[in-house]
């Protein structure tokens, strides 16, 4: 039974929620108008809609090789982040070592910093190295915040497994090789994959490192902001739309796909 | 939950004598840490001491940098005082707007909070410009909001873009899922039948709050505010985009330190204040959290 104070916290919290997500949504919408009005210069209400806009985003060469620029680093992002956080992960929340509670701080620090500033400061470095950025630079860059990112949401999954699973693999006279394909990888595979999304959406959307560390290559966020700072045109939102349009496909296919990992890891 | 211990076999002992397995899983995430963010900043450290407007990196020691930056007639503490205050700001009112949904996805949502929960990550997948960008198309001058405003008979809004309120704007927006998140896996930490006992118990819903809510889910609130002030203290975009440069923010200053201007030390001192600001701050909160039980509580 509920008292009427709590029916009106209740509705309370629900109001508020929804008015937070119409607000964290609303300039993405204003964004999709824009790309979607017919005039050079934005204006509301919108007087004629037109495709014109994203034809000419999608048959531009110069975007294109954004878009391959942006692909390329993400899926490199993703399976070197994947891999390394991995066993990050075993070592945060699995193993019981001397440096663990070291690690775990050590690991969160390029999450509990600035951006603009990590960017700023690899871009010192690799000029010490006497390395030219370029894409694969900001590969670099993404790996150093994605990775620590990573490595936690693996280091969840792992906190619910079970090691004496392992143990009893070992016992029976699995090898090494055997009990990490057949008994780790499978029941912390929801995990991996979750990571796996996370690492390849962050690469995606990233801005301030790219901004820095990518030299003359850009991305399709690096090249937004240089045009959102000097010359729109309605290929900026239209841009910014279609990669967040992209951004959530690849979101929701991958929580489906995960989704149903689990539900057949519920069901063996 | 503690980590269970590892123990090696006999061949495996054999081949690897010395290292535990802890710390061969942690090689490849510690040499990535040493090499792409340790290095980086013993580089900026090395920068910020060299001679000021030079690239004489490791061959010149002065504090002229330091000096400059403290120099009184130097405006640059302007920009670390707004940076700060906008960071602080923008913690202190992330924290009331999160905490009713942060409580909403541990309590009251239900079957929908992961839905929720969705809805306010995917922002974190676009990057920040793509969104703040949303907010110059409603805000300007005949965007959505004013000309939807004239569109009804009004008179238009209010000329809020390029403002310093609204750079705060934008930063709470940016900053939001930081704050949320953790915040939600603090509340997450407080036992159910505590709060039903102590309400047995006759205890007020405000007090139950103070005494049992706020403290057990304290270490999430804190990851949350520490994570929101550090990205505060370094937010650039916001003030570009949305705050058309009516203040410099110190991330800013470190930018063009580091660009136009070519002053390379000068912008190193900068940011070597700024980490320090900054981890000395996280530093000292995560020594007093035990990440085990923030992540690892079912």
């Amino acid at each position: 039974m509920e008292t009427r104070s709590q029916i009106r916290a209740r509705a309370f919290v629900k109001v508020w929620t929804a008015f937070v997500i119409l607000a964290i949504y609303l300039p993405i919408i204003c964004g999709a108008l824009a790309g979607l009005s017919k005039g050079r210069y934005f204006g509301f209400p919108i007087r004629v809609f037109s495709t014109e806009w994203w034809g000419k985003t999608f048959a531009s060469l110069e975007i294109q090789s954004l878009v391959q620029n942006s692909l390329l680093i993400a899926f490199i992002v993703t399976l070197v982040s994947v891999v390394f956080a991995f066993f990050g992960a075993l070592a945060f929340a699995r193993y019981d070592w001397r440096g663990r509670k070291l690690f775990q701080k050590a690991i969160l620090l390029p999450v509990f910093f600035p951006q603009p500033v990590l960017g700023l400061a690899l871009l010192l470095w690799f000029n010490a190295l006497g390395i030219n950025p370029s894409w694969q630079t900001a590969v670099v860059a993404h790996l150093v915040w994605i990775v620590p990112v990573v490595t936690l949401v693996i280091a969840i999954q792992v906190y619910s497994f079970d090691p004496t699973l392992e143990e009893a693999a070992r016992d029976l006279g699995a090898s090494r090789w055997f009990i990490l394909r057949e008994v780790t990888l499978p029941i912390l595979w929801p995990g991996i994959w979750s990571g796996a999304l996370f690492a390849f959406l962050l690469s995606w959307g990233n801005f301030p490192l790219s901004l820095y560390t990518a030299g003359v290559d850009s991305t399709i966020p690096k090249w937004l902001y240089s045009k959102m700072v000097a010359g729109y045109s309605p290929m900026v939102p239209a841009l910014g739309t279609m990669s967040t349009l992209s951004a959530a496909a690849v979101l929701l296919v991958g929580g489906l796909a995960i989704a149903l990992v689990r539900r057949r890891q519920a069901d063996a | 939950m503690a980590a269970v211990t590892y123990t090696a076999t006999a061949g495996e002992r054999s081949l690897l004598p010395a290292i535990p397995a802890g710390l061969r899983a942690a090689a490849p995430v510690t040499l990535l840490l040493v090499l792409g963010f340790l290095a980086p900043l013993l580089t900026v450290a090395a920068y910020a001491f060299a001679t000021p407007k030079s690239f004489d990196v490791f061959r010149s020691f002065t504090l002229a940098n330091f000096s400059a930056v403290f120099d009184p007639s130097n405006t640059v503490w302007m920009s670390f005082a707004w940076s700060l205050a906008y960071a602080a700001a923008t913690v202190a009112l992330l924290a009331v707007i999160a905490y009713p949904i942060a409580y909403g996805l541990n309590r009251m949502f239900g079957k929908w909070s992961g839905l929720v929960g969705v809805l306010f990550v995917f922002p974190l997948f676009v990057s920040e410009n793509v969104r703040l960008y949303g907010w110059v198309l409603f805000f300007i001058k005949n965007g959505v909001l004013d000309g939807g405003l004239k569109w009804l008979g009004f008179s238009g809004g209010p000329e809020v873009l390029y403002t310093p309120g609204a750079i705060l704007f934008g930063m709470l927006y940016v900053y939001l899922p930081f704050m949320l998140f953790p915040m939600s896996l603090g509340i997450a930490m407080i036992p159910r039948d505590l709060v039903d006992a102590a309400r047995d118990l006759g205890a007020s819903r405000l007090m139950i709050w103070r005494e049992i809510e706020l403290p057990l889910a304290m270490p999430g609130i804190l990851i949350g505010m520490l994570l929101t002030f550090v990205l505060g203290a370094g937010a650039i975009a916001e003030s570009k985009i949305l705050g058309g440069q009516s203040v410099i923010t110190i991330a800013q200053d470190i930018e063009v330190a580091f660009t136009y201007a070519q002053n390379w030390p000068l912008g190193s001192a900068l940011a070597l204040l700024l980490v320090a600001i900054v981890s000395g701050l996280a530093l000292y909160v995560l020594s007093k959290l035990d990440l085990d039980r923030i992540l690892g509580k079912r």
